[in-house]
């Protein structure tokens, strides 16, 4: 379990509690925050779960797999920050992440 | 106040709930479906499920608790048996009866059975529901050899999990080439290639005939050949599930028709998902898609629709379909290029075919290749050098800019 803020892109906060054995990208859509799309249902086929996590708690994570990487190249919003969140578990570690959501997904 | 009935608890009818509550929608929600499940995603059932790598829990859409936590009603195992338009009405099986202010029907499709001789022998299944697979999978577990009919995405994903299995795997399609409906023939070739190379055994051109066994198959004879199997999959197409609105006296023509805000004939009727034929702007001709992000962007739409918003129907249609370690992504229709470049190396399992009308790129079949998959969905109708496509050294992002 860990307790996570996600910020819309027009500031808008959600706070919710996202379950282990689940994904940054489920807890949000469990939750029904908006601007999360996944079309692929969490497959890492289709980049529509991208998100923002600043370098603090980026650090506390795996650096994203090839395929993921790829899939973030082409983002016309992709910055240093961008993850795509159906790839990130939900572990204890992610206690009280925030997590900034994009204003479109592509 | 009735609210919206939703029939159907698959992903679009999921979808459609959970887009009218993130719109601040109060008013009761409905869901009917015939399964025992709460909605679930099916794309993993001839994947990682039928590989028995992911529990039923994990391929759910949302988890249980979620529909109790936002007020909506989930009638499982229940039959909606028909829609009374006059009275704003759907009755189910058991001849209950509930009122509804807008309708969406979503009711999905169904597996296309083949009606030949045998073909009500045990050991013979379609792929469509949890309950197909969880027979396959207790099947697969003592099985030898196993015959699947037909060569499409459905079939040849099956073949992959099965050959990894241990199974010895034969697939028997009726066209002169595996993916014939849906890909060029190179993309079939290549396919054709990958399977042989992990021992399954394909014959094109194959027309099954009968199955023989005497309560269980234990072979399939073509006008060929006669094949040994003590297990058979057909996937052989599927048929949209549209028998209730037509019978209501909504318009259904290859689906049930809707406009682009998803409404159907009947103003607060509305049909999504896999059951609707519905008009895209950007191809310019109606489609009716067996597709996932087809089935969550109606269900977006229809809300939208519903509560009085405007938002139209306009996406792109893309596909993904997984075998042994390689990640197909398709966008567009590859029939719609005049001509086609490749991009990558087809002998290493990393490449991508971008197909071209006027220059422009018009689809896209991406193996192992996400970025020029993503390339195609932002460029897709624009113009793209050919020879810039196809140089690997070319770095992509620069015709974003």
């Amino acid at each position: 379990m860990a307790t996570i803020k996600f910020i819309e892109f027009d500031g808008t906060e959600h706070v919710v509690e996202g379950a282990n054995d689940s994904s940054i990208m489920e807890a949000a859509v469990t939750n029904l925050v908006p601007g999360i799309d996944a079309d692929c249902g969490g497959e890492c086929s289709c980049a529509t779960c991208h998100v923002l996590i600043d370098q603090v708690w980026r650090a506390k994570l795996d650096e994203p797999s090839e395929i993921e990487e790829s899939m973030l190249d082409l983002n016309p919003d992709r910055t240093e920050d961008s993850r795509l969140s159906c790839c990130i578990p939900v572990t204890e570690d992610l206690e009280g992440i925030t997590i900034k959501l994009p204003e479109f997904q592509y | 106040m009735a609210g919206v009935v939703i029939i159907g608890a698959g992903q679009a009818a999921a979808q459609t709930a959970a887009s009218l509550r993130q719109e601040k929608f109060e008013g009761p929600i409905t869901l009917f479906g015939e399964e025992p499940e709460f909605p679930y995603q099916r794309p993993p059932l001839s994947k990682d499920y039928l590989a028995g790598k992911i529990s039923v829990e994990k391929t759910l859409v949302r988890p249980e608790e979620f529909y109790s936590s936002k007020n909506i009603v989930v009638n499982l195992n229940t039959k909606v048996e028909e829609i009374d338009l006059e009275q704003n009405t759907v009755s189910t099986a058991s001849a209950e009866t509930f009122k509804y202010d807008n309708l969406v029907i979503a009711t999905g499709s169904r597996a296309r059975e083949l009606k030949i001789p045998g073909s009500e022998l045990n050991g013979i299944h379609y792929l469509r529901s949890i309950k197909d697979v969880d027979s396959i999978r207790g099947e697969m577990r003592t099985a030898r050899e196993i015959c699947i009919v037909g060569g499409g995405y459905i079939g040849l994903e099956v073949a992959a999990v099965a050959s990894v299995l241990g199974l010895k795997v034969t697939v028997l399609e009726m066209e002169s080439r595996i993916l014939k409906r849906v890909t060029t023939p190179e993309m079939s070739e290549f396919y054709h290639a990958l399977h042989t190379k992990k021992g399954v055994d394909i014959i094109c051109g194959a027309q099954v005939k009968s199955f023989e066994g005497e309560s269980s198959v234990t072979s399939i004879v073509t006008e060929e050949k006669t094949f040994k199997s003590d297990l058979v999959i057909v996937g052989i197409g599927i048929l949209p599930n549209l028998e209730l609105a037509k019978n209501a006296g909504i318009d259904c023509e290859n689906g049930i028709l809707v406009n682009e805000s998803c409404q159907t004939s009947v103003k607060n009727v509305y049909a999504i998902g896999d059951c609707s034929n519905h008009p895209n702007p950007i191809l310019n001709r109606r489609l009716r898609l067996e597709s996932v992000p087809n089935a969550m962007e109606q269900a977006r739409v229809a809300a939208n629709n519903i509560l009085g918003g405007d938002k139209k129907y306009s996406t792109i249609p893309w596909f993904w379909s997984d075998q042994y370690d390689l990640k197909l992504q398709m966008l567009g229709f590859s029939a719609d290029g005049e001509r086609s470049v490749i991009r990558g190396e087809v002998s290493e399992e990393k490449f991508a075919v971008f197909y071209l009308s006027n220059q422009k790129i018009v689809a896209v079949d991406a193996v192992n290749s996400p970025k020029e998959f993503m390339l195609a969905k932002q460029l897709y109708g624009e113009k793209a050098d050919p020879e810039q496509l196809s140089d690997v050294n070319y770095d992509l992002k620069k015709m974003l800019s």
